[in-house]
């Protein structure tokens, strides 16, 4: 019990310190834009006064940390303590605070535009996953059982291409045979159940190939044990062997690489997103936050699919310990 | 070594080939438009037909196989150095140093979804292919650090690493003749897969418009710019070749990563 409470509080102290990480890393970004902030957003032609009220509007004429090295009205830099008066700090506080900050152009809090696209990302996420899952259990089954046979290594070549086949290059390909060719599908935009379909199979196909794979190996590694035989010596059917017996033992390890991509998926999304025009959290950051070079989107953006990256991680290595009780022994 | 494996080094050293002589290959100017020219189908003129604006495709696609084989080599070269050294540390040190690198660093950075955060950085930074590669260096480093280190936890107990302590060798020299010569074999099969990952996320970002900046012929922004319907309807070659090309190279180098793994390891053949 001790062991267990321990175990919990060690990996939920280890997940407030990658979202600490996480949050740091993301105030740190908007110090990496070269030049000036305020610049890159209004243009070489706003006039100092525009810059100096965006800068104060933004608090980007605060410190940026605790510390830094401000220049003097000679050019050189000194060692300058801020304290508590800075940046970062008040990223924080607003944060704790449920609040993201508001968008550059818009001045709409970044918040609620996450709140705005994250169902639609989590929608299209899930919806790829279902669509992997449909596929690679049978594909990967068919493979195990028969190991070493033309159709196994057939099914694996179709999986490593799969996987190296990139979401940009499957997506437009589907577009032009579904949408252009056949005219079965819209080819972006999100605005009937049907549409969700080319969108979900383009981010589903890399995720499938690569459960295909683990399925075939959880398979042949199930099929050799103990179990299998008193199955089968119980006069079991080879299908009822498989499919309730090998399959339960054998997904354990799938479940946890399907938790691993959820954030994978998510991340995935960004692109696929931009394919099809869903408006998801990927949009947002590539249209709303990169392409309009609105910094504090593209701040909120990579923190919401960060964390729920990471929290989706943690989730799942849970799970796994679950539903494996080996590993919780070791 | 498997079949699979000798294709993926045929197609590998096809590409090198490709981008070595790109120059006397490419029968076109890779930035010439010619708007008389635009959309033509795959011909004995132009082998892989033409783009929207009249440019070669075949052309742009044997230049594009120079950007990716540069970016691929380069962040290879460097993520795996840097992890070596970082992973070596870890593992050869141990205690308070392995904690603080493998317990956090390793694990804070393989917590961040790669691309999202080479995606992050190059969108502050601005694009470009230096940016880019430097990016694609940060997200790299870490699989080669904890692949070495493990290798190194391994090693360090050998009883030859004992011997030369024993004969008074410093911890640099044991470090870096005794234990890494033997540690890192397994770098090879990390490393042909990394070359995929960074062909791809550079063709990712390129695609994004956080790569090489158009009219670059990178196969990411060709095919950023031959996915708008119209051109999809006039020129779906526009897309596919320098969609094959990715595909392929990428493939290849699966190929040869998994061939690899196998062929060092003989418990993984056939598995």
């Amino acid at each position: 019990m001790k062991h267990k409470l321990f175990g919990l509080l060690r990996r939920v102290g280890f997940l407030v310190l990658v979202v600490w990480t996480v949050v740091s890393l993301v105030t740190i970004l908007i110090e990496l834009v070269p030049g000036d902030p305020a610049v890159a957003v209004l243009g070489e032609q706003a006039t100092p006064e525009q810059l100096a009220q965006f800068r104060a509007k933004h608090g980007l004429d605060r410190p940026p940390f605790f510390f830094g090295f401000p220049q003097d009205a000679n050019g050189q830099r000194h060692f300058r303590w801020y304290g508590l008066d800075n940046r970062y700090d008040d990223y924080w506080v607003a944060i704790l605070h449920g609040d993201l900050g508001k968008s550059f152009r818009t001045d709409q809090p970044v918040i609620s535009l996450i709140f705005e696209r994250y169902p639609a990302t989590i929608e299209l996420a899930i919806a790829a996953m279902l669509i992997a899952i449909a596929i690679a259990i049978p594909l990967g089954v068919v493979a195990g059982k028969n190991r070493g046979t033309l159709l196994d290594n057939g099914l694996s070549v179709i999986a490593l291409v799969g996987i190296s086949l990139p979401s940009f290059v499957i997506g437009p390909l589907l577009v032009y045979v579904f949408a252009v060719k056949l005219g079965w599908l819209a080819p972006s935009g999100r605005f009937d159940w049907s549409d969700i379909v080319l969108p979900s199979f383009t981010l589903g196909a890399a995720l499938s190939a690569i459960l295909t794979r683990m399925v075939r190996s959880s398979v042949i590694e199930e099929l050799g044990e103990g179990y299998v035989r008193t199955a089968r010596a119980k006069g079991l059917s080879e299908r009822a062997v498989v499919y309730k017996h090998v399959l339960k033992n054998g997904l354990i390890p799938v479940v946890t690489v399907l938790g691993l991509q959820l954030g994978v998926l998510l991340a995935g999304a960004i692109i696929t997103e931009k394919i099809f025009g869903w408006p998801g959290l990927g949009l947002l950051l590539v249209e709303d936050g990169i392409g309009k070079r609105d910094y504090r989107i593209v701040q909120g953006c990579v923190l919401a699919i960060s964390t729920t990256y990471i929290i989706a991680n943690t989730l799942t290595d849970m799970l796994y310990r679950w539903l494996d009780p080996r590993i919780r022994v070791s | 070594m498997s079949r699979l494996a000798i294709i993926g080094i045929v197609i590998v050293v096809v590409v090198v080939v490709v981008a070595i002589f790109a120059p006397w290959i490419a029968h076109y100017d890779v930035g010439a438009t010619n708007l008389a020219m635009r959309y033509m189908p795959p011909s004995g003129a132009h082998w892989f037909g033409t783009d929207s604006t009249g440019r070669d495709v075949f052309s742009r696609v044997v230049f594009g196989a120079r950007i990716s084989l540069e970016v691929g080599v380069i962040v290879v070269a460097v993520s795996a150095v840097v992890g070596t050294l970082i992973g070596a540390v870890a593992g050869f040190y141990g205690r308070w140093v392995d904690a603080l690198l493998s317990g956090y660093f390793f694990n804070v950075f393989l917590a961040f979804p790669g691309l999202l955060l080479a995606i992050a950085m190059v969108a502050f930074l601005g694009a470009g292919l230096n940016k880019l590669i430097f990016a694609l260096c940060i997200i790299g480093w870490v699989g080669y650090a904890r692949l070495i280190r493990a290798q190194v936890l391994k090693v360090r107990e050998y009883d030859f690493v004992q011997a030369a302590r024993a004969l008074g060798a410093g911890d640099f020299r044991i470090l870096f003749v005794h234990i890494l010569p033997n540690a890192i074999q397994p770098l090879i099969v990390q490393a042909s897969l990394g070359m995929a990952g960074a062909v791809l996320s550079e063709a990712s970002l390129s695609f994004l418009g956080l790569g090489v900046p158009p009219p670059a012929p990178s196969w990411g922004v060709m095919i950023e710019e031959a996915r708008d319907l119209s051109t999809l309807q006039a020129a779906p070659h526009a897309l596919i070749f320098p969609g094959l090309a990715i595909a392929l190279t990428v493939l290849a180098f699966n190929f040869i990563g998994d061939g690899l793994r196998e062929y060092l390891d003989p418990r993984q053949r056939r598995r």
